[in-house]
């Protein structure tokens, strides 16, 4: 093999050397200034290359420094090695076993000299994405909720939440991220965990604290919601703001479909203690939670979203008897967006739906509630989003008792790090009382930035 | 021993039309740039798809499911960089599920690090800029010697993960040399009578094709990058216009052209529509015409 290897560099380099000839006795000719300009073009061309090199080293390859199976230290490097035979293009045919050949030298040489901690600036290329999401929240109007209700209302003016996040590529097979959050009563680990990448069989798992795959509003954090708060069915049925968030891990694939159409599956397993969902009393009350979603494009600004989810666990029982029940929950959720790729930033609308049904084990009987929300919100300028929301939910505990309500939305973004919104909200309980109010949020961001959720 | 040398060199190209007919690379891009690029030397050895379409916003593009289902087969995930596709491709190449093209394994390629790349902000940079992009101004595909270095980039990675069309991919490479160093004479030469001329531009996507073809860019439309433009800059950009009798607007397909009409109203400046990107309309479809479409028009908008 390096036989074949040598025999061919060697032909090659034979093949070569007649053009390096031609080039050496061209000066003599008049065309002394295009080469002159070619000269300079290959020089900078070196330059940039160079330059290249070095702007990749700062970032990411930064994390090529580190200790690494030999395997995966070469993979970083193979960027850069292609750029090692950039100088003399028009002078050397470029053979891959060159190339190879470098790469490989390149890769050890990294590979050699790891750099650990240090105050150089290399260092601090590696420190994770850091950002902090900033969410104020001021209400006016009347909400007294009553004694058996779910719903908390806003206090006049409160710090509802300050989440960091830090997020990085932890080695070439994983990712991790980190949400804590501090509101007013504390700090909460709102998501960490580890995300397997590099999985074969096109599998991605977690594991670590996250929201569970429960239908969509479950999945979201508070700052990309399109409302100040949370539909009602969340609260009464699934845990109010915190959801369905749990310790434990979660397997996900696309699955095989028709053409164009995007499945996917997920099947999560959990401690079992979410909020007021479930509760484990001992480690088998494990709860799962299941999810399978089916997309698809219907052109190329309009698309479908359908989920459905399940999930199972253990709750306390209630006052009268507390005890080792079983909560079941079944979810389906829609969502169809609009968005005209020519003016993206400018309109768009997304119109989503769930539907929840919850069974709940407790003394004297299960109770089967059921719950609902429908919302709508149009982009009509490239600051300005306005939308509806309409909530409709019984209580889990208590199915004879339905709470409704609806909310209208205003949002203004200054930029895409900041966000001012307004909400109306009226509420009416099962118990006959009302709340009007006036939700005002800002919403500001620092740092990394973020990814758009979708 | 020579002998076997030569016989080893004759069945290693006896050897090269068979490894031809194997698969197709998946080649998919985050732009249609790259997609070109990608298409002129790979030629008939890949398959290549681009997530955004050229008309499309590249910094707002959405995140669907249906990207991955085109991720998780691709052999060779390449990107512009700089933090341009920050918005929405991180999360598509997690879920894809597929370990060839995550950041830093062999099939994810950065063609910023080929490119020369302007606009390096020195010093504190801070959001107070607008969205800055810390690394550099990630447009820098419209300069043909940019267009050229990440051509060279592509070809060698490719090349890379299918040995067997190396060389190929290079011959399509220096085919792609030559044409563009005959087509860059021909621009060069179209826009030579223009040199130094003033344009303005909404966004500043065109630093790069300025500084190739000494075009002199006065100002933005938009105050600072990704914030929408504020009347009383609107009305300094029309000052400045004024006083440095600049005549010409251009504004990428993905902007609201409200802001640029007044401009053009109470400067006398003409307002284009300008291509970034290829497929930016439906007739530009390779990294050629790209170039050719934004020629006719500046030298229409100019004389």
């Amino acid at each position: 093999m390096k036989k074949a290897i040598l025999a061919n560099t060697i032909s090659i380099a034979l093949l070569c050397a007649p053009f390096w000839g031609q080039q050496a006795s061209a000066p003599q000719a008049n065309a002394q200034n295009p080469e002159l300009e070619q000269h300079i073009r290959e020089l900078e061309d070196r330059v940039i290359a160079l330059e290249g090199k070095i702007r990749t080293m700062e970032s990411e390859k930064a994390a090529a420094a580190q200790p690494q199976p030999a395997q995966s230290t070469a993979q970083p490097e193979s960027g850069t090695a292609a750029q090692t035979t950039v100088p003399s293009p028009a002078t050397t045919v470029p053979s891959p076993q060159i190339a190879n050949e470098t790469q490989a030298g390149l890769a050890n040489a990294a590979g050699q000299l790891p750099v650990y901690g240090g105050s150089s600036a290399a260092a601090k290329a590696l420190n994770p994405d850091i950002s902090v999401i900033g969410d104020f929240i001021g209400a006016a109007g009347g909400n007294t909720a009553p004694p058996l209700a779910t719903l908390q209302p806003f206090p006049s003016m409160e710090m509802h939440e300050s989440e960091i996040g830090l997020q990085a590529i932890i080695d070439p097979y994983a990712r991790g991220d980190f949400f804590i959050s501090f509101g007013e009563q504390g700090v909460n680990l709102e998501e960490g965990y580890i995300t397997f990448t590099a999985l074969p069989a096109g599998l991605i798992a977690k594991a670590g604290k996250m929201r569970s795959a429960f239908g969509k509003v479950n999945t979201l954090h508070n700052h990309v919601l399109p409302w100040v708060d949370r539909p009602l069915v969340t609260t009464n049925l699934v845990g109010g703001e915190d959801g369905i968030d749990d310790a434990g891990f979660s397997l996900q694939r696309i699955l095989p479909a028709p053409k164009g159409i995007f499945l996917e599956a997920t099947g999560q397993v959990f401690r079992g203690d979410s909020d007021d969902v479930f509760a484990a009393q001992q480690r088998s009350d494990v709860s799962t939670v299941e999810h399978l979603r089916g997309y698809r494009d219907i052109t190329e600004s309009t698309n479908v979203d359908i989920g459905v989810s399940y999930a199972r666990g253990h709750n306390n029982g209630n006052v009268t008897l507390p005890g080792d029940f079983i909560t079941q929950l079944y979810g389906v959720d829609a969502t169809v967006r609009w968005k005209p790729l020519r003016r993206s930033i400018y309109h768009s609308f997304v119109g989503r739906s769930e539907f929840i049904w919850s069974q709940r084990q407790q003394f004297p009987r299960e109770q089967r509630a059921f719950g609902m929300y429908a919302s709508g919100d149009y982009q009509f300028g490239r600051r300005w989003f306005a939308g509806g929301r309409f909530d409709w939910s019984e209580r889990s505990q208590f199915d004879n008792l339905t709470d409704k309500g609806a909310a209208a939305t205003l949002t203004y973004w200054p930029s895409e790090f900041s966000q001012l919104r307004g909400e109306y909200r009226f509420t009416r309980y099962a118990e006959n009382r009302d709340g009007n109010e006036l939700l005002m949020q800002l919403i500001f961001s620092l740092g990394a930035h973020g990814a758009h959720p979708f | 021993m020579k002998r076997l040398q030569i016989a080893l060199v004759l069945m290693g190209l006896l050897f090269l039309p068979i490894a031809s007919q194997a698969k197709k690379l998946n080649v998919i891009t985050a732009t249609t740039d790259m997609a070109a690029l990608a298409q002129e030397v790979g030629g008939d050895r890949i398959n290549v798809e681009s997530i955004a379409k050229g008309y499309q916003d590249p910094h707002f593009v959405e995140a669907k499911p249906s990207f991955l289902l085109k991720l998780r087969q691709a052999d060779l995930l390449i990107t512009v960089g700089l933090q341009l596709e920050i918005g929405w491709l991180p999360p598509l190449i997690t879920q894809s599920g597929n370990r060839r093209i995550q950041v830093g394994a062999n099939g994810y390629l950065d063609a910023s690090q080929f490119a020369e790349i302007l606009e390096i902000p020195t010093g504190t940079v801070t959001r107070a800029m607008g969205d800055v992009h810390p690394l550099g101004n990630p447009h820098y595909w419209l300069d043909p010697d940019n267009g050229r270095r990440v051509a060279r980039g592509i070809a060698g990675k490719l090349g890379e993960l299918d040995p067997s069309g190396a060389a190929y991919f290079q011959e399509r490479f220096q085919d792609f040399d030559k044409k563009l160093t005959v087509a860059e004479q021909k621009w060069d030469a179209e826009m030579a009578p223009f040199r130094g001329n003033k344009v303005v531009t909404y966004h500043n996507s065109f630093t790069n094709f300025a500084k190739h073809f000494h075009l002199n860019v006065i100002g933005y439309v938009e105050p600072r990058p990704g914030i929408p433009p504020t009347p009383s800059h609107t009305l300094d950009l029309i000052g400045l216009m004024k006083r440095e009798n600049c005549k010409l607007v251009l504004v990428e397909p993905y902007f609201d052209l409200k802001t640029p009409n007044s401009i053009g109203a109470a400067t006398g400046a003409k307002v284009q529509v300008y291509l970034p990107s290829v497929g930016g309309e439906k007739q530009v479809t390779t990294y050629f015409e790209l170039f050719d479409y934004d020629m006719d028009l500046l030298k229409k908008a100019f004389q």
